[in-house]
């Protein structure tokens, strides 16, 4: 039977309040949000926090809002409302591709896209997705709000700028015309983690060569977007044979460890092949999406 | 700590160590048994409850978490005395064997209903993919789930009736009966 080990529990209402109680717990109090990550750490004792602060009822953390050329989303957004949401859905199809695979709907229900982030975990899906979109991180602390591009948010496996004091309230992703998105992602059974995954986001000029690209990978050891695919393509139209390069390249930056998930040449294979994959979907996606004229304010 | 929620509709108050998984809680001190402990790693799905609603794991939901929430276990879908169409429905369609993945499955799909009453076979399947059926194979379950949402009322004793055959068929059957064993049954 896991039970975790003993601790005490705050339900804070409010920023201010969950602050104050992190401050006030001091270094061995850690927030929960859906619980589906910390919870199963410690129970199995790898996590032992003093103090829980449970975030739950921060619905003003919970919001999808579109804010000039932003979406602004809110950290308590749950997976199952991320899957759900037709605006994400029509500005970033890389987060219903890339959802609707992060664990089972049940799970869904609970896990959010801050525990998501601030987790960490080398094969969560959502730190690829926000990478690839130029996210931003928006973080609070006792010493105010500070705002992290995704590169300075990851500080490597399980690790973030986020402080132990400090909250992630929001992420920010820039709203583009002419862009698309994809995810794509390979495991061993329904719900599992990632094997290995892909994504990518593009956005095109007016004359339809590609303005800006990312492309990242889940589960092979690499951290932010892989510059070397992305500069073959940068500046080109998409062509099939610019995606083929891609994707030997991102293999070659992909850095994978074997395990029970397959070992590194399948890996290597697959980091190959999603790359291909999610390059071709997303640029088909920004060859339809609205360009400035057609989108509304 | 102490903490209060509505549990199948009634209001529970306890006082709880904080660690104490929803599971536990609802198990050992509220001895509502009917919500089933497995994998303890939320895998398995046997110990789904509806929190505020939706599906949750309970073994990875605090007893904490849920101070203020309203709980519905497999205890809390019959009312009145009358089984939830999601639970006649794995009766007719033989949903279960062994019984141990029923009440999470029950529960989920009753959710599934609630905001879908009309799901394809592959949104029932979507639906309970988080969750284990080791005995099954899963197709009877979806059988059962599309039975619940046929029969939105479900049955009654009084219009029971409705599934027992016609007596064209009945006739049908007596004639086969007949000539197998050349003994002439029924009316
Ligand atoms: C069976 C199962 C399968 C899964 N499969 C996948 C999968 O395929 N892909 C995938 O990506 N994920 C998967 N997950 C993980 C799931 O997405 C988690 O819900 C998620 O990683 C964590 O979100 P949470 O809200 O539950 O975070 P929690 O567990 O509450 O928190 C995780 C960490 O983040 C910190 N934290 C949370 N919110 C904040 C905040 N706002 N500010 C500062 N710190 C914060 C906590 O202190 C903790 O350290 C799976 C989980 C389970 C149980
Ligand atoms: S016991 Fe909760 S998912 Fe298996
Ligand atoms: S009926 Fe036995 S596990 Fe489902």
């Amino acid at each position: 039977m896991q039970i975790p080990a003993p601790f005490d529990y705050a339900r804070a209402t409010s920023v201010a309040d969950a602050l104050a109680l992190l401050e006030r717990h001091g270094p061995e109090s850690r927030i929960v949000a859906g619980g589906h990550s910390l919870l199963p750490m410690m129970k199995l004792r790898l996590a032992r926090p003093e103090w829980l602060i449970d975030i739950n009822d921060l619905f003003e953390l919970d919001f999808i809002l579109r804010d000039g050329n932003q979406l602004r989303v809110g950290a308590m957004t749950r997976h199952t409302t991320l899957l759900e949401s037709a605006e994400i859905a029509g500005l970033f199809p890389i987060f219903a591709d890339a959802e609707r695979v992060i664990a089972d709907p049940v799970v869904r229900n609970r896990g959010t896209i801050g525990g998501s982030l601030c987790q960490g975990d080398p094969a969560e899906d959502l730190t690829t997705v926000c990478d690839v979109l130029r996210g931003e991180a928006v973080i609070r602390g006792p010493g105010g709000e500070r705002t992290l591009a995704m590169s300075e948010f990851h500080k490597g496996p399980y690790e973030t700028a986020v402080g132990q004091n400090e909250l992630l309230c929001e992420i920010r992703f820039p709203i583009r015309p002419r862009s698309g998105s994809a995810y794509e992602k390979v495991e061993r059974r329904v719900g599992d983690w990632a094997i290995v995954a892909a994504g990518a986001a593009v956005s095109l000029a007016d004359d339809g060569t590609i303005d800006d690209v990312a492309i990242g990978l889940t589960a092979v050891g690499v951290s932010g977007t892989i510059a070397e695919s992305e500069a073959v393509l940068r500046g080109e139209k998409p062509r099939e044979d610019l995606f083929v390069e891609a994707g030997r390249l991102a293999a070659l930056a992909s850095n994978p460890i074997a395990d029970q998930r397959g070992p590194i040449e399948y890996k290597r294979h697959l980091s190959d092949e999603l790359t291909r994959r999610v390059l071709r979907s997303a640029c088909a996606r920004a060859a339809v999406s609205p360009s400035p004229t057609t989108q509304e304010g | 700590m102490q903490i209060s929620m509505t549990v199948n509709g009634s209001d529970v108050t306890s006082e709880i160590e904080p660690r104490v998984l929803l599971v536990h809680y609802i198990r050992d001190v509220l001895r509502l048994t009917g919500t089933h402990w497995g994998c303890d790693t939320s895998n398995c799905g046997t110990c789904v409850v509806l929190m505020d609603g939706q599906p949750v794991k309970s073994c990875t939901v605090l007893a904490a978490m849920a101070d203020g929430r309203a709980i519905t276990t497999v205890e809390g879908l019959a009312t009145g005395g009358t089984l939830d169409p999601v639970q006649q429905g794995f009766m007719q369609e033989h949903g279960l064997q062994c019984g141990f993945c029923t009440p999470g499955m029950m529960l989920t799909s009753r959710a599934l209903l609630d905001v879908n009453p009309h799901p394809t076979d592959t949104e029932i399947r979507e639906a309970i993919s988080g969750q284990m059926c080791r005995c099954t194979g899963y197709a009877t379950i979806v059988r059962s789930v599309q039975w619940a949402a046929d029969h939105p009322q479900g049955i009654h004793e009084a219009d029971e009736t409705v599934e027992m055959a016609t007596t064209d068929e009945m006739d049908q059957i007596h004639a086969r009966i007949a000539d197998a064993t050349g003994e002439e049954v029924g009316a």
